[in-house]
């Protein structure tokens, strides 16, 4: 199984027509690895969200090239990058994007239910989920009953149940607190080095570059990667599990 | 429960004013459609009141009548070839027309007089609640229904009254035979009934024919038809076809209801049209967040055909329960509402196509929105 789960060549994206157009990518290469989480950095309108949207295939490039798992993004419609997304993709949200009328369980299992897996080995899998974001006492809360922190774990778990290769996550901090912030990272990361999946994070927070093994600054749609050896850039030890979350949320 | 039907029902349950809005929709829709086609069936029975109730198994009756109350006559001569053709029981005169009931006090009101020879029994009275039949072909003697007794001024049996002068007596009581045409049914004997209608002595409106037992039914119209001239030889079943048909859609009447249901099932459609697509557009975000996860469209639309299913169900339900009580409360009225098995099948699949349709427009929404749209909120 090769560690490359992503990879963008020569992506550029126009969005607009006319006297609105704006090149929003201006030739894009970036690869992304199982068990890295790298950061995604930019300032307002530096084209950090198209490329997300990109990689998250919801958007498709106006030139260059996108492979997900080894599957090419090219002339692809739209029923079939769902179905890559649904096969490839997990998704965090700034604003977690949870349905108010199921409760944590239940949200978490909607992304095996589209994948078919259904019965009791989804819910399983789904309480298994919310036990490894440290939420197994609240799987039956709705998210108007769950702290914004905690909104987010599920949204993690949502993300991560059906055992995606990529996690994509969108501002997943900014709502959130200073320790919840920590937290929904660490979880993050312990997806990256536990399970070996590639996680990018688009973010503005200069407080999580700690956790990442790698960070990427956008500028007017073209990278700057910034190299890892840096000494800010640390990549955290193994031993930061799931198990330490929920002792971590106790703490 | 799967997913989806709990994600479509908390949608629904979610927004209780809107649910009921949507209910209170499909229930109007469907109580009108209801209603109007049970009126339409119980005044297709009605109308065919007197036909099923005879005994008889062909009918002879004047080119091109129309109906059972039609007036136009046939010479009686008839009667005798027809009888002598082989497989022929019996033929039976009926003689059906228009009169004037006068009350002792007075008063004045037209009735429909229907009257047969009682000893062959091809059209007597029925539901008799009190009297005697037979007593019928004792001079001016009358059966009534007890329905009428205001309109004739009878106060039951032994009450008196005159048609065309004569003085006529109650003999017989029956229950529950209506008119259509709200004038009252008089049941007499078919000498009187010539005498109230003014029909002349060698003419009758309509030959009810019974065939033996062993008679081949096609073999013997046919040798009728051979021997009638004008005249036409239908089986019941086809008069009552026919008289049906001239009533419901000759007279516009059968129209005018059906427009009536036509007019529930659009009001009830764009009803729930509407309220399922503004309970989608409140949830478009959630599709749209079903749909960034990768969800297939036919995930989204199941959603959103669960929802109308579920209104389809609850409402459909209510609607039913009304329309027992409305059966109920019309069953002994002047144009009872029927509602058979057959008409409840076809309103509740009416109710799901209604509702199934309704939520196209959500569909097309939904279709529109942009997965993208969930990493800008």
């Amino acid at each position: 199984m090769s560690d490359l789960v992503i990879e963008a060549r020569k992506v550029t994206k126009t969005l607009g027509r006319g006297a609105r157009e704006v090149q929003a990518l201006r030739g894009i290469d970036l690869s992304l690895k199982r068990g890295e989480l790298t950061l995604l950095m930019g300032p307002s309108g530096s084209g950090k969200t198209t490329l997300l949207l990109i990689l998250g295939c919801m958007l498709t490039p106006s030139s260059g090239t996108l492979t997900v798992c080894g599957t090419s993004t090219s002339n692809a419609d739209r029923e079939e990058l769902a179905k890559i997304r649904r096969d490839h993709v997990g998704f965090v949200f700034q604003s977690f994007h949870l349905f108010p009328t199921l409760s944590a369980a239940q949200n978490v299992r909607l992304a095996l239910d589209i994948r078919h897996e259904r019965g009791r080995k989804a819910r399983k899998k789904a309480r298994e989920a919310l036990e490894r974001v440290g939420l197994a006492q609240k799987v039956k809360m709705r998210p108007g009953e769950l702290s914004g922190g905690e909104q987010q774990r599920v949204a993690i778990a949502r993300a991560i149940v059906a055992n995606p290769s990529v996690v994509l996550a969108d501002e997943p901090t900014s709502a959130l607190d200073g320790d919840n912030g920590r937290m929904i990272l660490r979880i993050l990361a312990d997806a990256a080095h536990d399970d070996g999946k590639a996680v990018l994070v688009v973010t503005h927070d200069p407080r999580i570059v700690a956790f990442a093994d790698r960070v990427i600054n956008i500028e007017d749609g073209l990278l700057v990667e910034r190299p890892s050896e840096q000494g800010e850039l640390v990549r955290l030890p193994k031993a930061v599990g799931f198990g330490s979350v929920a002792a971590a949320r106790t703490d | 429960m799967s997913l989806t039907l709990t994600l479509a029902s908390r949608n629904l349950f979610h927004d209780s004013l809107r649910l009921v809005a949507t209910l209170v929709g499909i229930v109007f829709s469907v109580v009108l459609v209801m209603i109007q086609m049970g009126l339409f069936l119980g005044f297709g029975h009605m109308v065919t009141n007197m036909i099923d109730h005879t005994s008889t198994d062909l009918w002879v009756v004047p080119k091109k009548v129309k109906c059972f109350e039609d007036p136009s006559l046939i010479d009686l001569k008839l009667r005798n070839r027809i009888v002598a053709i082989d497989g022929i029981a019996t033929v039976i005169p009926l003689v059906i027309g228009f009169s004037d009931w006068r009350q002792d006090s007075g008063e004045m009101t037209p009735v429909f007089i229907v009257g047969a020879d009682l000893h062959d029994g091809a059209l007597r009275p029925w539901n008799v609640v009190d009297g005697d039949v037979q007593a019928l072909s004792q001079g001016y003697s009358v059966a009534v229904d007890r329905t009428y007794f205001d309109r004739l001024g009878v106060t039951g049996i032994g009450s008196t009254a005159e048609i065309r002068g004569r003085k006529v007596k109650v003999v017989a009581l029956t229950d529950g035979i209506r008119s259509f045409t709200t004038t009252p049914y008089v049941f007499v004997d078919l000498k009187n009934a010539r005498t109230f209608t003014g029909t002349p002595s060698d003419r009758a409106n309509d030959l009810l024919v019974r065939l033996s037992p062993d008679a081949d039914r096609d073999k013997t119209m046919q040798a009728i038809r051979d021997h009638v001239g004008d005249a036409e030889v239908l089986t019941t079943a086809e008069f009552r076809d026919r008289s049906r048909s001239f009533w419901l859609f000759g007279t516009g009447a059968g129209a005018a209801l059906f427009a009536g249901a036509l007019l529930g099932v659009i009001v009830g459609t764009v009803i729930v049209a509407q309220t399922l697509y503004s309970s989608t557009k409140d949830h478009l975000n959630e599709f749209a967040t079903l749909r960034a996860m990768g969800s297939a469209n036919g995930y989204i639309y199941r959603v959103i055909i669960y929802q109308a299913l579920i209104n389809a169900v609850i409402g459909f339900t209510l609607a039913s329960a009304i329309g027992a009580v409305v059966v109920q409360m019309t069953a002994k009225s002047a144009l009872p509402i029927v509602i058979t098995p057959w008409l409840f099948v076809a309103l509740s699949l009416l109710t799901v196509a209604m509702c199934v349709i309704s939520a196209i427009g959500a569909i097309v929404r939904v279709l529109r929105t942009d997965p993208a749209t969930v990493f800008m909120r």
